[in-house]
C-alpha cells in the first residue's frame, strides 16, 4: 500500500504487527517498543486515542514516548518540542515532523502499521 | 490535473548563505522550485561561526547543526553532500560534479563561500600544518593538538584568536604570530590592540606581531620543528594551525565566463552578468566590497529570495553597515567605522589597561558631530547605541562621555529600550529587529528561547540574548495588564487563590478531574503546576495521576541527554560517613555508572543510569531520594561550622541536617535550595540561596530569603534574626507553605520575595500581622507528615514492577508474526 505525504517520496506501510495488550499502556502516557529494528513510542490518551511515532525527536535524538501529552500532541521530554501524535508534524516552523504511525486496537490489543523504511 | 513543470533551482554552495537563501525561497514560495543542493562538505549545514566551539570541545557537531540531513528531506530539497563541483556550463545550463554527474538548472545560485588563505611559504605542506575553515578541519586540529607541545597560529585576526583559544584547551603552549604590528588589525587599532594583546597574554598565549613568516622548518621526517621569520629568527613549534585570512572561492564562475574581480561580481539584485544566475555570500562582490560575516551575508540571502520568487521584484541590496561585536578568548572586541582618524577628526579615548578582569579601551572618531567609527576592547556596553548613532548618523550629544558611559539617569537602560525604534536591528547575525521580538514576544514569547524559535533572534552567536531578555521583561512589564500572567497554571483562567477555593470547594481531588471542570485547552506544564497544587491542599487524599508528571517526576532522577537518568541521594546537610561512601560505591561500580560527579549541593551524582536498573540501584543504595530532579526542596548546604571551624560561632552543620531532614520531600512551585553558615564569613554561601541561614556573633541566626546565583543573581532579604535552631526551622517552614500558597508555578523566590516585598513577608510571617501563622504552620506540617519516599513508594509497587505499566521496563522487542508460507 502507497501513502503519498506532502514532499516525500511515495512512502510504503507495513502490514499489521501485535505489540501488546492495551492494558500494557500506561493511561495518558508513551511506552517503548522496538520493531522490525526500529524504537517506536505507543501512546495512549486519556480519552482513549492511541497514536504512535518514531521513539527519537528529530531536534536532539531525546526519546519521545518518555514525553507527556499535551491534548493529541507529544512533548519531547528533552527540549519540550511538541509534535502532533497522529501526523507527527512539529509546532515548530522549520522544525522537522516525526514519523508516524497506524495504530489499532482490536480485542484488546495493539497493533501497529509501520510507515516508511525508517530511514 | 497536468501541473506546470517546477523550474529547476541549483544552489551551489550548502554553507551558510547557500542553505539561509534556500530557507528563504520555501518561505516565500515553497512550492516554486525543485531545489537541488550542491555542497563539498559530507553533511548538512551548520553555523561556522560555532566552529571554534567545536575546537574547544564546548559543543558538538549535532549542536552547531543548523539544517541536519532530515531538514532537506522534510522541505523536498535534494541535498548532494560531499560531491565536488568541477564545472559550470551557462551554455548547456548545467553544474558537473567530480563524479560526472551533470545537474541541470533552470536557475543558479552560487554560494561557493571562501576557503582559508594559504601563503606561498616553503614548508606548507608539512606533517602537523593545518587550516581553519571546516567540521572536519577542527577534528583533525583537535586530535593533533592533543599530543602537541606548541602550536603556533600564523593570523592574529578574529579567526586566528578563535583558534588559538581552541588549541590552548587541547594543552600546548600557544603562539600566535601576526604580520601587522597589533592583533586584530581588521577591527581595532594600535592602542586597541595592545590593549587586546595585554589581556590575551594573561590568559596564557603569546602573540608575536610585526613577525612574517617566511618558511616552516620541519625535522628530519617532515614534521614541523619551527617557524623561520623574515628578520631571521625562529619560533620552535610542532604545529601549525594557518589562519591568514580567506579567499573568495571564483573560479567555477570565473571559467564560466562570469565576470569577477576579488570574487564574483553582482549587482544589487546579487545577479551576475547572467539574467539566471546569482551569486551570494562570501563568494560575492558588490559595489567593490566583499563580507566575511554573517549580517550581511543573510541581508544578500533575502534579496536573492525576494527576487528569484518574485515575492519583492524591486527588492535590491545596497550594502551592509557593518558594525561588529564579538567575543574572542573571553574578550569583548566591537568595532565599527573607520579605524583611524583624520588629523581634522575630534578623537574620544578612554583607556584602562590594567582594568580588573582585563584591559579596557575605547574610542569613538567624530567628524561633523558625527559619528565616523568606534573602538570598544574589554568592555562593549556602549555598542548597542554606537551602532545606532553610527548607522542613522544622529547629531551626537554635547556631553561625550555618555556615549561610552551612558547618561546619567537611574533607568537609562529601560528608557533606551523603550525609545529604541522597532526597525533596530537587535540579533546582528539574523538580522532581526526589535519590532519583530516585540511582535513575538506579545503573541506569548516570554521566554529567550521560545523568541528564538519564532524569529531566529539569539540562534546565532548568542551575544544578543541579553538584550531579548531585557526586550521581554520590559515588553511582559507592558502587557502586565493581561489577566493570563496572573493564572497560577496556563491552562486555567484563574489566579492561585480563586483556582485553590475552586479546587476545594469542588472537592476536585485529582488532575484530570479539574482539567476537565476548569481548563480551556490542554498542555503538560498546566498539568504539572496542578499536580503539584493539589498535592499541597489535599495531602494525603490527593489522587496522585502518573501521567501529569515531566518523566523526571516519574522516574525520580533526571532525564540526560542520551534518555538516561542521574540519580543523587540525600546526603543531610553534605555530612556523609565512610559506610555511606561505600555503599555509593559499591553501586557505582556494581552499576558501572559512567560518571560520579560531586554536585554543587553537596551531594554525589551517579550520572547515566538506565531507566530498568532503576529501582535495583536504589535498593543496593537503600538512601532516600535528593530530590535533585524537580520543583521541590533540594539541599541544604552547610559549612563546617563551630564543631570543627576555629571561626565558626554556631553549629551549622547540625541545622543543616536538621532543616533536610524537616523539609525532604515538600514539593514547591520552583525548586528551593537552602543553606547554612556558621559565621559570618558565609563559607556555604547562604546569601544566595532561596532560604539562607547565617550565625552571628551573638549566637544568633539571621534568615536570608530570595537570594539567587544561577540565571539570575540576587542577594537574598533579611528576613529575620532568631535565637535558636529550633525558631529557624519553624520561621523557613512558615516561609515556605507562605510562598507555596502564593507563587505562581515555576515562581522562583527570587522573584516571589522582590512581588510580595520583604516588608509584608516580615509583618504576615514574623508579626503575624494577618493572624495566619498558626495555620501555616500547621497546614505545612500536614503536608510534611504526608511525604513518602519516591524511591521507596515505587521500588515496592508491584513488586519493582512500577506504579504503571511499563514505568521501569526495558524496550520491549516485538517479534513479528511468523508468515504462511509465500
Amino acid at each position: 500500500m502507497l501513502i503519498v505525504m506532502k514532499n516525500q517520496e511515495p512512502q510504503t506501510k507495513s502490514a499489521a504487527i501485535p505489540l501488546c495488550s492495551l492494558d500494557e499502556l500506561p493511561l495518558g502516557l508513551g511506552r517503548a517498543f522496538n520493531v522490525e529494528g526500529r524504537s517506536i513510542a505507543v501512546f495512549r490518551t486519556r480519552k482513549g486515542k492511541l497514536f504512535a511515532v518514531d521513539n527519537r525527536c528529530p531536534h536532539k535524538n531525546g526519546p519521545l514516548a518518555d514525553g507527556m501529552l499535551a491534548g493529541d500532541q507529544i512533548v519531547c521530554p528533552l527540549h519540550a518540542f511538541r509534535f502532533d501524535g497522529v501526523t507527527g508534524e512539529c509546532d515548530q516552523p522549520g522544525q522537522c515532523a516525526v514519523q508516524a504511525h497506524e495504530v489499532t486496537e482490536s480485542d484488546g490489543i495493539v497493533s501497529i502499521r509501520l510507515v516508511g523504511s525508517g530511514r | 490535473m497536468i501541473r506546470p513543470q517546477k523550474q529547476k533551482l541549483v544552489i551551489l554552495g550548502n554553507g551558510m548563505a547557500g542553505a539561509r537563501t534556500a530557507e528563504e525561497i520555501l518561505q516565500r514560495a515553497p512550492e516554486a522550485f525543485e531545489i537541488t543542493i550542491i555542497g563539498a562538505e559530507p553533511h548538512g549545514n551548520y553555523n561556522r561561526i560555532l566552529l571554534s566551539n567545536i575546537l574547544n570541545g564546548t559543543q558538538t557537531a549535532d549542536e552547531i547543526t543548523i539544517n541536519s540531513i532530515e531538514w532537506y528531506k522534510q522541505n523536498g530539497i535534494h541535498l548532494i553532500a560531499g560531491a565536488p563541483a568541477i564545472g559550470i556550463s551557462l551554455a548547456k545550463r548545467t553544474v558537473g560534479l567530480l563524479d560526472g554527474r551533470q545537474i541541470p538548472f533552470d536557475k543558479l545560485i552560487i554560494a561557493t563561500g571562501s576557503r582559508p588563505f594559504v601563503p606561498p611559504i616553503p614548508g606548507i605542506d608539512l606533517y602537523g600544518v593545518y587550516t581553519f575553515r571546516t567540521l572536519e578541519d577542527c577534528s583533525s586540529i583537535a586530535k593533533f593538538a592533543k599530543k602537541s607541545k606548541v602550536a603556533a597560529v600564523i593570523g592574529g585576526g578574529l579567526l586566528g584568536l578563535e583558534a588559538a583559544k581552541g588549541l590552548m584547551t587541547h594543552g600546548p603552549a600557544v603562539h600566535i604570530v601576526e604580520m601587522a604590528p597589533h592583533l586584530m588589525a581588521v577591527q581595532v587599532d594600535s592602542a586597541g590592540g595592545a590593549i587586546l594583546g595585554k589581556t590575551i597574554a594573561s590568559l596564557g598565549a603569546i602573540a608575536h606581531t610585526n613577525k612574517a613568516t617566511a618558511e616552516i622548518l620541519s625535522d628530519a621526517g617532515s614534521r614541523v620543528r619551527a617557524l623561520k621569520f623574515k628578520d631571521g629568527s625562529e619560533l620552535a613549534c610542532d604545529m601549525v594551525v594557518i589562519s591568514a585570512g580567506i579567499r573568495p572561492n571564483l573560479e567555477l564562475a570565473k571559467e564560466a565566463g562570469l565576470a569577477t574581480e576579488r570574487a564574483i561580481v553582482v549587482d544589487d539584485q546579487m545577479l551576475t552578468g547572467d539574467p539566471d544566475v546569482y551569486a551570494v555570500g562570501e563568494c560575492a562582490q558588490h559595489r567593490g566590497k566583499c563580507y566575511g560575516l554573517v549580517a550581511p551575508l543573510y541581508e544578500q540571502c533575502k534579496v536573492v529570495a525576494d527576487h528569484i520568487t518574485q515575492a519583492n521584484p524591486g527588492a535590491t541590496y545596497t550594502g551592509s553597515f557593518i558594525a561588529t561585536k564579538l567575543k574572542v578568548m573571553g574578550v569583548n572586541v566591537a568595532s565599527m567605522g573607520e579605524r583611524d582618524e583624520l588629523p581634522a577628526d575630534e578623537v574620544v579615548r578612554y583607556q584602562e589597561p590594567d582594568a580588573a578582569g582585563g584591559g579596557v579601551y575605547k574610542k569613538l572618531i567624530i567628524r561633523n558631530n558625527k559619528l565616523a567609527g568606534a573602538i570598544l576592547v574589554g568592555d562593549t556596553e556602549a555598542y548597542e547605541g554606537l551602532a545606532e548613532k553610527m548607522k542613522s548618523q544622529a547629531e551626537l550629544p554635547r556631553r561625550r562621555a555618555e556615549l561610552l558611559f551612558g547618561a546619567p539617569t537611574e533607568c537609562s537602560a529601560e528608557f533606551s529600550l523603550a525609545s529604541m525604534p522597532d526597525d533596530k536591528q537587535i540579533c546582528d547575525c539574523n538580522g532581526v529587529c526589535k519590532g519583530k521580538i516585540v511582535e513575538a514576544i506579545k503573541a506569548g514569547k516570554t521566554t529567550v528561547q521560545a523568541v528564538g524559535k519564532a524569529t531566529r533572534a539569539g540562534t546565532g552567536c548568542g551575544s544578543c540574548k541579553k538584550l531579548v531578555k531585557s526586550l521581554i521583561e520590559a515588553v511582559a512589564g507592558e502587557v502586565k495588564a493581561d489577566p493570563a500572567e496572573a493564572f497560577y497554571v496556563p491552562a486555567i483562567p484563574m489566579d492561585k487563590p480563586a483556582l485553590t477555593a475552586e479546587i476545594r470547594n469542588r472537592g476536585l481531588r485529582a488532575v484530570s478531574q479539574v482539567m476537565e471542570a476548569l481548563a480551556t485547552k490542554e498542555d503538560e506544564k498546566s498539568k504539572m503546576g496542578l499536580a503539584i497544587l493539589l498535592r499541597a491542599i489535599w495531602g494525603k487524599e490527593y489522587i496522585d495521576e502518573r501521567d501529569c508528571r515531566f518523566v523526571n517526576d516519574r522516574l525520580h532522577g533526571n532525564i540526560q541527554k542520551d534518555g538516561t537518568f542521574s540519580v543523587i541521594p540525600r546526603i543531610y546537610g553534605g555530612v556523609t560517613t565512610a559506610d555511606e561512601l561505600l555503599k555509593i560505591a559499591n553501586v557505582a561500580k556494581k552499576y558501572s555508572v559512567p560518571t560520579v560527579k560531586l554536585t554543587g549541593g553537596q551531594r554525589i551524582d551517579l550520572l547515566g543510569i538506565k531507566k530498568e536498573d532503576l529501582p535495583a540501584v536504589w535498593k543496593d543504595l537503600n538512601m532516600v531520594s535528593g530530590y535533585a530532579y524537580t520543583k521541590a526542596f533540594r539541599t541544604c548546604k552547610t559549612c563546617v561550622g563551630s564543631e570543627w571551624c576555629r571561626f565558626g560561632t554556631n553549629d551549622s552543620t547540625a541545622l543543616g541536617i536538621a532543616i533536610e531532614r524537616k523539609f525532604q520531600g515538600i514539593e514547591t512551585p520552583a525548586k528551593v535550595k537552602m543553606a547554612v553558615s556558621g559565621c559570618p564569613r558565609n563559607c556555604a554561601e547562604a546569601t544566595c540561596k532561596d532560604v539562607g541561614i547565617i550565625a552571628t556573633e551573638g549566637g544568633e541566626w539571621e534568615i536570608y530569603v530570595g537570594g539567587a546565583a544561577g540565571v539570575s543573581v540576587r542577594k537574598g532579604d533579611v528576613l529575620c534574626r532568631v535565637k535558636s535552631q529550633v525558631e529557624a526551622i519553624r520561621i523557613t517552614a512558615r516561609f515556605m507553605q507562605y510562598y507555596q500558597e502564593h507563587a505562581r508555578y515555576l515562581e522562583r523566590t527570587y522573584d516571589f520575595v522582590p512581588r510580595i516585598g520583604i516588608e509584608k513577608l516580615r509583618a504576615v510571617l514574623i508579626e503575624d500581622s494577618e493572624g495566619i501563622a498558626a495555620a501555616l504552620d500547621e497546614r505545612v506540617q500536614r503536608y510534611l507528615d504526608a511525604v513518602v519516599d519516591p524511591w521507596v513508594e515505587d521500588t515496592k509497587s508491584a513488586g519493582g514492577e512500577g506504579v504503571y505499566p511499563g514505568q521501569f521496563a526495558p524496550v520491549r522487542t516485538v517479534t513479528l508474526p511468523v508468515l504462511a508460507t509465500i
